[in-house]
């Protein structure tokens, strides 16, 4: 009996060991909502699909990468483009969950829509462990992004003055938004490959995400790595809503956008103001 | 039988996961040799020691070209003179300013705090002033943008974390800190392409970085052998052994020569 006794403390003081040395590993986890990524999968998944431009160190020198421009994101510095945390903060998961399922238009990223959400969820897990900074940081608290204001003329008018002079966005992104600014020409990537600032005239898909709020996220935490800057104790959120109207008016497709919307805008109010029988009537 | 497995599968269990923790934080490199003893930096210990000496170039001095600001009149307006770049900045006789002096070896574990006060940065006719910055690991480090534009704070580290914060004008000072020594972490402003600084962090308090006069001074070392270091962003870096004894001053020199600016 006190031989049973003792066997069982034995197991019972290594079962509280392991918890406690298991713990980080654990933490190389992902959790995007409910999913949970394991490393283990994501490893597998990862020499399947990315190892080829990101390399198996992850320091985005995969066989493909000299072909590749922009160059393959390296991963153990933990610096990344589309975040939701501020400039110098490791990414979210969610984040990078996001990145792998939009791709990164204009580079050779493709959108890794073929792959399950869980796959997505287990490469998160697998390239966060690349760099030793998201076992070594506590994850930031997320940008909030408040309600966006009307587009109006006015926005569009104070966000036309942010871009061309106070904020100075022109003497990158050009006077017209080509790309072309009297700065362009000089920039590089923190790894001192040439890099081009974004031509809003030329592309109608950006970098992070479609959405205005999105666009927002970009301005306010800037994209590390690149020359871009986070604009989030030059602007406050109304500026920032202005300089994004304005910068919509730039993009090839604002027109069609902008129609789109009125005819929406008219469809709704014409449904609203009828009565319900002329309503009917209409939809006849 | 049965409790004989258990064991072993769980002694396994043990080791395996002692040993992914052991990889773990093997990685992790933040943390310095905790059990190392702190240095008082004072001169209260009876052993006040300097370390003095001056920073100047032999042979032709390398041309300072003129800065373009045309690109943001903001900026172009504040020089009526055109600003110079500061790759290379000479004073009388040759003296070299903006070189970081330091010591580079010969401390061995010692630990030291960081400074109070904030290491500060500005931003002042669209240029850095200074050029070259020196802090400790740890120490605030204050960023301020006096000029009627809007800068971008872009500092290129290799062993600490990137960051890249604008400040439009009026806006408050930025505060950072460097987690980890890095000599010495280029800056720049991406919107006016020619602000470019240095920030040097050092892990111990006894580096200076030289004026126009070329002079600089270390002070309170404890006596012993030293390896310093002379930095210079474009003329490269210098070394000479020194002893340091208490109550004494020792002297050192270093001359760069100017073909290592071309």
């Amino acid at each position: 009996m006190a031989r049973r006794n003792a066997i069982a403390m034995g197991i019972a003081a290594r079962s509280c060991l392991f918890v406690f040395l298991a713990a980080p590993v654990f933490s190389q986890e992902s959790h995007i909502g409910n999913l949970a990524g394991e490393v283990g999968r994501g490893k597998k998944l990862y020499q399947r699909f990315c190892i080829g431009c990101h390399g198996e160190q992850g320091d985005g020198r995969g066989e493909n990468a000299v072909y590749v421009d922009p160059r393959p994101r390296d991963f153990t510095t933990g610096t990344f483009k589309c975040r939701s945390t501020p400039s110098g903060a490791i990414p979210l998961d969610t984040d990078l969950f996001n990145t792998i399922g939009r791709g990164l238009y204009s580079t050779a990223m493709p959108p890794w829509l073929p792959l399950t959400r869980q796959q997505r969820a287990d490469l998160v897990a697998y390239v966060k462990s690349f760099s030793p900074r998201f076992r070594q940081e506590k994850a930031e608290s997320p940008l909030e992004v408040p309600p966006e204001t009307p587009a109006s003329e006015d926005s569009i008018d104070r966000g036309r003055e942010l871009y061309q002079t106070t904020i100075k966005c022109a003497l990158c992104h050009g006077k017209e938004g080509r790309g072309d600014g009297p700065s362009a020409s000089t920039l590089t990537d923190s790894k001192g490959m040439p890099i081009q600032p974004y031509d809003f005239t030329a592309a109608k898909r950006f970098k992070c995400g479609q959405s205005d709020e999105d666009l927002y996220r970009v301005l306010m935490t800037g994209l590390d790595g690149s020359p871009m800057a986070s604009f989030s104790n030059s602007l406050k959120p109304e500026q920032a809503w202005d300089l994004i109207h304005y910068v919509r008016t730039l993009q090839p497709n604002f027109h069609s956008r902008e129609r789109n919307a009125k005819s929406n805008q008219l469809a709704k109010t014409t449904v609203k103001d009828r009565s319900p029988s002329e309503a009917k009537e209409g939809i006849k | 039988m049965k409790t004989k497995y258990l064991h072993a599968f769980i002694t396994a269990t043990l080791f395996f996961s002692a040993l992914r923790f052991v990889e773990h934080y093997s990685t992790a490199g933040a943390s310095e040799n905790l059990a190392a003893p702190k240095l008082a930096v004072s001169a209260d210990t009876g052993n006040e020691t300097r370390v003095i000496g001056k920073v100047t170039l032999s042979g032709p001095a390398p041309a300072d070209p003129i800065i373009n600001m045309a690109t943001d009149p903001l900026c172009s307006k504040m020089h009526p003179k055109p600003a110079m770049t500061e790759d290379v900045v000479l004073g009388p006789e040759n003296a070299v300013a903006n070189v970081l002096v330091y010591v580079s070896e010969g401390l061995g574990n010692h630990t030291f705090d960081a400074p109070k006060q904030p290491a500060v940065l500005e931003q002042k006719g669209c240029q850095y002033h200074p050029h070259v910055i020196a802090l400790m690991a740890g120490q605030k480090f204050v960023v301020q943008n006096n000029d009627p534009t809007t800068h971008n704070i872009h500092p290129l580290p290799l062993n600490n974390r990137e960051w890249n914060q604008s400040q439009a004008q009026g806006v408050p000072p930025i505060e950072a800190t460097f987690g980890r020594e890095e000599i010495a972490i280029p800056v720049k402003c991406n919107i006016h392409p020619w602000m470019k600084g240095y920030i040097a962090v050092f892990k111990h308090p006894y580096f200076a970085v030289t004026g126009k006069d070329g002079a600089f001074v270390l002070k309170d070392l404890p006596p012993g052998n030293y390896t310093i270091s002379a930095w210079h962003e474009k003329l490269g870096t210098l070394t000479q052994k020194v002893t340091v004894a208490a109550n004494q001053v020792s002297e050192t020199k270093f001359v760069f020569e100017s073909h290592a600016a071309h």
